[in-house]
Formats: C-alpha cells, structure tokens, sequence
C-alpha cells in the first residue's frame, strides 16, 4: 500500500479497503520508523492528522469525496498552517504557530487531504541541499550520506522514502525540480501565478512558485490540480480557470503516444559541466521519448550561463526587503538582550537567521542601495528579459524543451556546505525556467555510477502543464525508474 | 569589485543585522565570492533591453473600496515577543 499510487489510494478508500484513519496511521507509523534517520520533518502533527482522517472518512460514507479526500500529504514548511508551528527552516520562526493557513493549505484542506506534518527545507527556502536548515540537513533516502536537494528537500525525501505519498514544495530557482531529481521523484513548479504565494512564506516574490512533489507525474497531476487557482490575496496571482491535470492524462496507453510532440534539446545544456553518468542517462531517457513517437531538434538559449548570475541580484534584493519583516516585534525570534531598538533589530536578526539567510540579505541589500541599484538590479532584469526571449525564440522550434535536471547526481552531505558559489553553481539548468516564469517538471531517468538517481527536466511554455505532465506520464507508462524505490520503502 | 570590512560593516547596519568583528573577515569574503560570481553580468551590453520584473507583466488589480478583514487582533498577537493592552512593546524611542 505505501508504494500504491493516488488513484489506486483513492479506489482502496472507496471501496472501503481501508479508512483514511487506516491510511493515515499507517504513514505515521513510517514517519516514526524512519524520519529519526531521514530528518525530513520539522513538525509530524499526528493528533491533526487522524482528526482530518476521521472527517475524510465521513465525507467517503457520505458520498461527498473528491480525488484527495483521506489521502495524506505533508506541505513544506514555508507554507503557513493555522495552529500548527510553521518555521520556515529557520531559528527566526523556532516559535511561530501560524495563526491562518496559506491558500494552498485551506485548498487542500477542503479537498480533504490529511496533512500528517510539515517536511524539512533549507532556511527560508534559501539552499540547494537542505542542509541550511535549522533544524538540521535532510539525509537522501537512496543513500543518507548524501544530500536530498533542496530547498524542499523534506518534501522530497519524504515521498522518495515512502513516509508520505505526495507533497507540497515552492520552486524559486528550482528548488521543487532538483530535489526531485535528487530524490528520484517527480516535481512540477507550474507557470508563474497559477499557485497562490498568500500564506507562502516570501522568499523572492517574483519567482517563488508552489509546486507539487509525487512519485510520478499522475500524482502530481492530482496534487497540483488542487492547488491551483485565482487568489485575489496575491497580486500576481493570475485569473485564469483552473484545469484538470489528471483527467487530460486518461487517454490509454498507446505504442506512440507523443507522436508529433517536438522536443527541443539546447545544445548550452548538453555541453561543459554535465558528468559522464548523467549524460548518458539522459541521452537514453531521450532516445526512449523518440521510441515514444518523439522529435528531437537542437535549440539554443545562449544567455543561459547569465542565469545564476542574475538571479543571485534578483533573489537577494527581493529576500533582503522581504525579510525586512523579521524584526523581533511582531512574530518570531526577539534576542534576550538588547539596549535600544536598532540593537534589538540588529541582535534578533543576527540570532535568528543562518548564515546563507543573512548572506543573502547582505548581497541584496548592497545591490539595491544608493547608487548600485541601475548597475545590479535593472542590469540583472535586463539579463532576464534577454533569457525570457531566448525561451521564447526556442519553443518557436519545438513544443518541450528537455535536459538534464542537475549536472550531477546528488553530492555529499558537507561538500559544499562551505562554499556558496560551488551551491550556487549547481542550479545551472534550472534557475532560467524560474527567471522566464515558465513551467518546469523534473522526473527519474535512471540511475548514475553512483546507484542515485538521475532527473530530466522537461520545460513548457506558459501554462504548458498539462503538456510536460502528458509527456512524463507517457515515459512512465513506458518505464519503470519512476517505480525505482530507495531500500527503506522497498 | 572586492568589499573592505568598513563596506561589509556598513551594508549590514543597513540591513539591521549585527555582524560581529570577528565574524566581519569571513562574511567578507563569502561576499567576495558572490560578487565575484555576480559581476559576470556587467560584461553585456544591455542596452535598449527593456527591465523584465515580472513574467506576467500584471497590472495591479483594483477591488471595491470595501472592509474586507475582520479585526485578527488578538490572534496575531499571540505570537507576538511582547505585548500590552492591544499594543506591541518596543525599546523606548523617544526621550
């Protein structure tokens, strides 16, 4: 049952083979057996979880039950649960029992959907390997001296380990797709604006994203179906009908299901940098999706390499203004000493962020002060207008863009701890998508030297998602390294 | 571009955060790195490329100018550090 999909979950609760408090339980137990190893939970929130199971299993008797009703989830700590401590990952937010549920929460919750905790991540959504949490790195499932990815990490090694069938995560610069690849899961960060930012705790507004974490692209499908749509409480959410994910996937399995599907293969991701395993693992997953009725056709997006560069002015200014928030008054970290009120705000916030958190708010607040801001700021948005076009002149040519999620397979825990440039280094595939807006999905591939998973990445233009989903979902249909289990959920 | 300790010192009082003198060496030269990294981007030529703030390139929505939140006071202060009587207690500002 653990390793069962959504909608074999979903047929298992209707037809009464087990109650969502049966389910719900049985996920608790694993978290208890195997989160002690994994660290992949700040908060399990047992008592919460089998309440909702319990109504999950009147709504089922009632008739009343929708695609998510009694299945469990966990939702990545940046997203606010009323009555539930929500930290963030940070020491700043040790204390914070949200006092309202983010959107996607409250969605998730009508739907029905048992959330059994909240999952571990990098400080503020702030890192690649989840080991800038304050409660401590995340261990990878497939092997626990290795990293997960991150920020989402918690999430991700979660549903790898089988502790939760899906999960939540938000992607700013690729922080649901390369945890996913790491983990050897499926992610999707959809469009920018179709998921509501309202209770998700800010990071770079412009860019964060919440996205969906499953074992394949169905569940997925499913997750993120529920939570999408219009919120007047965020700006940048965008008014557009929400759509069914998972019903445009029914259509049955054929020999060629992606005949005529043109994929688009830059030749910048496939030069210098990608290791030798991952190379080879991504070329076979390609020629599978040729076997699968594909095309594949060079492009090019030759301002990619300005990608990270860019984005580490853009998520810094908008993290040092956002954060701005955090200053011992309102909610969070107060220090225990201080003499006036600028020492409290210097003293609380020195205390409650780690060290990649302030750094971070040290670049942005240098790049936007006086007489920096025309070279850093709007030079960095310049740079992003250029990467938005070359996606734009690239899916003139094809319908997908495709390529290796991450240069190489998952590092070791402590490798580049220490060096930020080197973490910084390791989005280069997926900081752009993030840049441009667009919607980005990460799903297994196979397997590197080292037995850890490998990822392909898969870029729609927007609102494509139902596109990169169909495409996934027909791989996996095809495949079975989406069905590829780490030894602890075996 | 390469930040002095004085630099490092002065955009962290901006950012109301205490660094410490004998953290100030190693945070410079994290920065360092980073801007390092960041400086790649002044080697192109911009010019005449419109800024790109947003993917969506959204106008702000307007709504009727009406109440729209019931009073939550008493909620989010709850987790407020200290409070009195409704209010939030600071250090005193004024002599």
């Amino acid at each position: 049952m653990i390793n069962a999909s959504l909608p074999e979950l979903r047929r298992a609760l209707d037809t009464r083979q087990l109650s969502a408090v049966e389910l719900a339980s049985l996920f608790l137990d694993r978290i208890d057996a195997h989160n002690p190893g994994l660290n992949a939970f700040i908060t399990v929130d047992r008592d919460g979880a089998l309440a909702a199971a319990r109504a999950a299993d009147e709504r089922i008797a009632a008739g009343t039950a929708g695609a998510l009703t009694g299945i469990p989830l966990a939702h990545k700590d940046v997203f606010c649960t009323e009555g539930v401590l929500t930290t963030c990952g940070s020491k700043m937010l040790g204390n914070f029992v949200s006092p309202y549920d983010a959107h996607v929460v409250s969605l998730l919750k009508a739907a029905g959907a048992v959330c059994l905790g909240k999952a571990n991540m990098d400080e503020f959504a702030m890192g690649s390997s989840n080991e800038n949490s304050a409660f401590g790195a995340v261990k990878n499932p497939w092997n626990t001296a290795r990293v997960p990815g991150g920020s989402s990490g918690g999430s991700a090694a979660a549903v790898a380990a089988r502790l939760v069938p899906v999960a939540t995560g938000t992607d700013t610069g690729g922080s649901v797709r390369q945890p996913a690849a790491f983990c050897g899961i499926t992610g999707i960060k959809p469009s920018y604006g179709l998921v509501s930012r309202y209770g998700m705790i800010a990071y770079a507004s412009s860019l964060d994203q919440g996205g969906a974490f499953g074992a394949s692209a169905e569940d997925c499908a499913l997750l993120l179906g529920a939570m999408t749509g219009f919120d007047e409480r965020d700006s940048t959410s965008l008014e557009r009908p929400t759509e069914d994910y998972a019903a445009a996937l029914a259509a049955p399995a054929c020999a060629r299901p992606l005949e005529g599907l043109r994929i688009g293969l830059p030749r910048e991701f496939f030069a210098e940098g990608m290791s030798d395993d991952v190379r080879a693992t991504i070329d076979a997953a390609i020629a599978q999706y040729r076997t699968l009725g594909a095309t594949t056709v060079e492009v090019s997006l030759p301002n990619a390499k300005l990608a990270i560069p860019a984005y580490y002015v853009i998520a810094p200014a908008e993290c040092s203004s956002n954060l701005s928030r955090f200053d011992g008054v309102r909610y969070g970290h107060r220090a225990a000493d201080y003499g006036d009120l600028a020492d409290m705000y210097a003293k609380s916030r020195a205390e409650g962020f780690g060290a990649e958190v302030k750094r971070r708010i040290l670049v942005g607040t240098y790049v936007l002060s006086h007489g920096y801001y025309d070279a850093y700021y709007l030079q960095a948005q310049r740079l992003r207008r250029l990467i938005a076009q070359d996606f734009q002149a690239a899916l003139q040519h094809c319908d997908l863009i495709a390529g290796p999620t991450t240069p190489t397979t998952a590092w070791a825990l402590g490798e580049k701890a220490d060096d930020p440039v080197q973490m910084y280094l390791s989005d280069i595939y997926t900081i752009a998508v993030n840049l441009a807006g667009l919607p980005g999905l990460s799903h297994p591939a196979g397997f590197g030297a080292d037995g850890l998973p490998v990822g392909l990445q898969l870029v729609g233009d927007y609102f494509a998602e139902t596109r990169l989903l169909n495409a996934a979902h027909r791989f996996q249909q095809a495949t079975d390294w989406h069905a590829q289990r780490p030894a602890c959920a075996a | 571009m390469s930040l002095s300790n004085d630099q490092v010192g002065h955009i962290a009082r901006l950012a109301r955060i205490a660094v410490s003198a004998s953290e100030l060496e190693a945070t410079r030269d994290k920065l360092n790195g980073i801007f390092g990294l960041i400086e790649q981007m002044q080697a192109i030529d911009t010019t005449g490329v419109e800024p790109m703030s947003h993917p969506q390139e959204l106008a702000t929505r307007l709504r009727p100018d009406l109440v729209t939140e019931p009073d939550h006071r008493d909620a989010f202060q709850k987790v407020a550090p200290q409070t009195e009587a409704g209010l939030y207690l600071v250090p005193k500002v004024i002599e």
